[in-house]
């Protein structure tokens, strides 16, 4: 399969030949009043660079060829769609299919990403990349790269999320990453972020910062979404060959948003397609113990670079999130979600702890998938979904990442020492 | 004439620079604050910067990291610290008072009832590290209505092609980051901070402000041999996290210093 450019840029399905009315964002990296560059003053010409730079390397084929080739020999795109059929049957109604991200090198769609911004570093002569990193699957990613590519690697992740996600951190290191726990804050991944910033700042000449989700300032919201089109270009492809038609609803879960933005964009200007984003409900809305902004209609603020739905106190302090998903256990979310939620395009729900566990352990036991906690969320909403509606209908759930990662937290749950 | 420009101006008739010392408000506890700003007067100040406490200072060093969370543990906030300034301005009608921090504290106020109630407090200036002047045009006209100064912050890495933005938002002072990095970093380069100020003089025409990296009076009376201003913040923060005792006569004291040191520059 040819993968195409990112779509915004150029539409690779577009069938009807109709022109691209989604074009977002602005020049100045707004997605209507989202988004936006809201950093200290040191770091804005680096991000004029990199934008710079960017538009530079996608219009340069042999950067685009690089990539491309890398996505299939390196990562072993395109990665699959598969028919969850006893899933499906055992739900009773609409039909299931899953966008096997899990199955990516490294085992999560972080990598679509990092490959390309691991690129754009060297291009940019940058000797050193730093990352933020919640569940680990980013850091994993990014070590994975700064290895192929020979760049030094430093970490930062919250020392609660250190303390939850040993695999990763043991894998990090194997790598030849630095991982540097982060006791500031909350202790998660909006505290990893703000260490990659006073890092980013302190290093700006010698550093490239892999930003691993679809927020931060402009360029990264835009750049990061480019790079994880690739899902939803497949996808397009994928489900005509398949069911001979799109799917009637895309679903995704959505931390800051990068595995749902990839698949989600692509089908923006397609009609009839749902596009469905999971946030994470801890222990249910009505606790305020989620990490779900979208869902819960809190308001717009400014963090870590951009203005988005912030989960946020009335005196504009940032609130402690809490989700059983280290990835989606996140304050905001991307700046296009929250556009595309201001706009009516997508739609936010909600799975609480108990709901993604209840998936996890559904996708394990009915089609021998063990999928990841966070992407257990956009299970259980399809799980939810799919009864109430008829068998011919198809929904199309992006499993973001695979749950070897999650192993000891689910035996800890079930009371069983590893 | 905003009472920062009035102050400024005072100073530069007499070849004399701004002593801008910064403190966190709330920090370690909100009862202490006001006292502490008269006593930073007392010592020699011309400005006070006071920090609004902030859940994410993505651009602070560990030492005012740990002031926003002393703060914060006392749930200080900016409607406090607009208080906390009224209640300075009882005693004090002639000493500005600069308000810094992070962006979203100011949005969730919402821009004008922020700058109607800093007005009422008695706030001179606003400094939000996270608003560069792309993001800043809709904050600083209504700022200006009040007659509030927004102030802007220029780095080592800002280019010429960006001075001209700043020129046009900026009142009151800028303040100039003396070095890559995050509040209370390592020691300032006087002579690289020297080259840099004459480039921005060109596009500058505001009195600048350094800060970054001045720990010690013989560094500021460096500075104020370069820059019309000189800003002090960690340094400061830490005097306050060795203990409340004797507090406000440290800190008075460390101004002292720093001020007759700043004042034999220019003899």
């Amino acid at each position: 399969m040819q993968l195409q450019q990112p779509s915004h840029r150029l539409p690779s399905e577009n069938v009807m030949n109709e022109p691209l009315r989604y074009h977002q964002p602005d020049v100045r990296g707004h997605f209507g009043q989202h988004g936006g560059i809201y950093v200290a003053e040191t770091l804005m010409p680096a991000l004029d660079e990199l934008r710079v730079e960017y538009e530079k390397a996608i219009a340069d084929p042999d950067f685009m060829a690089e990539y491309r080739y890398e996505l299939k020999h390196y990562v072993g795109r395109p990665s699959p769609v598969y028919h969850a059929k006893r899933w499906s049957e055992q739900l009773g109604g609409a039909q299931i299919y899953l966008k096997r991200e899990d199955l990516n090198h490294t085992g999560a769609h972080k990598v679509n990403n990092t490959i390309g911004q691991a690129l754009l570093a060297r291009r940019m002569g940058k000797k050193r990349v730093i990352a933020e990193t919640g569940a680990g699957q980013h850091g994993v990613a990014s070590a994975t790269v700064a290895a192929r590519y020979g760049l030094e690697c430093v970490v930062y992740m919250g020392a609660e999320d250190v303390a939850r996600q040993s695999p990763n951190v043991y894998r990090m290191k194997l790598l030849g990453a630095t991982v540097v726990p982060v006791s500031s804050g909350s202790k998660t991944l909006k505290d990893a972020m703000n260490e990659a910033m006073r890092d980013w700042v302190t290093n700006v000449d010698s550093t490239y910062y892999i930003i691993g989700t679809c927020a931060g300032p402009h360029p990264y919201p835009m750049l990061v979404r480019d790079f994880q089109c690739v899902i939803g270009e497949e996808a397009k492809v994928q489900m005509v060959d398949l069911v001979g038609r799109q799917p009637d609803a895309v679903i995704a879960c959505v931390g800051g948003g990068s595995n749902a933005i990839g698949i989600f964009h692509p089908y923006v200007d397609v009609p009839g397609v749902r596009l469905i984003g999971v946030e994470a409900g801890g222990d249910g809305l009505d606790t305020g113990r989620h990490a779900a902004p979208l869902t819960a209609g809190a308001k717009p603020g400014v963090l870590h670079g951009n203005r988005t739905y912030l989960m946020q106190d009335e005196d504009g302090q940032i609130i402690e999130t809490h989700s059983i998903s280290a990835g989606l256990d996140y304050p905001g979310v991307g700046p296009e979600h929250s556009f595309l939620k201001d706009i009516g395009r997508a739609e936010y729900v909600a799975a609480t702890d108990k709901e993604a566990l209840q998936a996890f352990h559904d996708l394990c036991r009915f089609e021998g998938i063990i999928p990841a906690l966070e992407s257990s969320h956009a299970l259980a909403y399809a799980a939810r979904l799919a009864p109430t509606l008829p068998k011919d209908q198809v929904l199309l759930v992006n499993l973001s990442g695979r749950g070897d990662k999650d192993i000891p937290t689910i035996a800890k749950l079930d009371g069983i020492q590893l | 004439m905003s009472r920062i420009e009035s102050t400024m101006q005072a100073l530069a008739a007499q070849g004399r620079q701004a002593l801008i010392p910064f403190i966190t408000a709330g920090d370690p506890n909100p009862g202490v604050t006001v006292g502490l700003m008269h006593a930073l007067v007392d010592g020699g100040a011309d400005i006070i910067e006071l920090g609004v406490p902030f859940s994410d200072p993505m651009a602070d060093g560990p030492v005012i990291q740990r002031a926003s969370e002393r703060a914060l543990a006392h749930r200080v906030s900016l409607r406090h610290v607009l208080a906390m300034t009224a209640e300075f301005r009882k005693t004090d009608s002639k000493t500005p008072v600069v308000l810094m921090g992070y962006a979203n504290p100011v949005e969730a106020m919402g821009y004008e009832t922020f700058a109607k109630a800093a007005v009422e407090a008695g706030v001179d200036g606003v400094l939000t590290v996270d608003l560069p002047p792309e993001e800043a045009e809709e904050c600083a006209a209504i700022l200006k209505t009040h007659g509030i100064d927004l102030i802007f912050l220029l780095a080592p890495t800002t280019p010429p092609s960006r001075l001209q933005a700043v020129q046009r938002l900026a009142r009151g002072y800028v303040y100039y980051v003396s070095l890559k990095g995050v509040t209370g970093a390592a020691h300032l380069d006087v002579d690289s901070v020297a080259a840099k100020l004459l480039e921005l003089r060109k596009y500058i025409s505001l009195p600048i402000g350094v800060g970054f990296g001045i720990r010690d009076a013989e560094t500021a009376r460096r500075v104020a041999g370069v820059a019309d201003a000189v800003v002090i913040g960690s340094r400061l923060v830490q005097e306050v996290e060795a203990g409340e005792d004797g507090l406000a006569e440290r800190l008075n004291s460390f101004i002292k210093g720093v001020r007759s040191a700043m004042d034999t520059a220019r003899a």
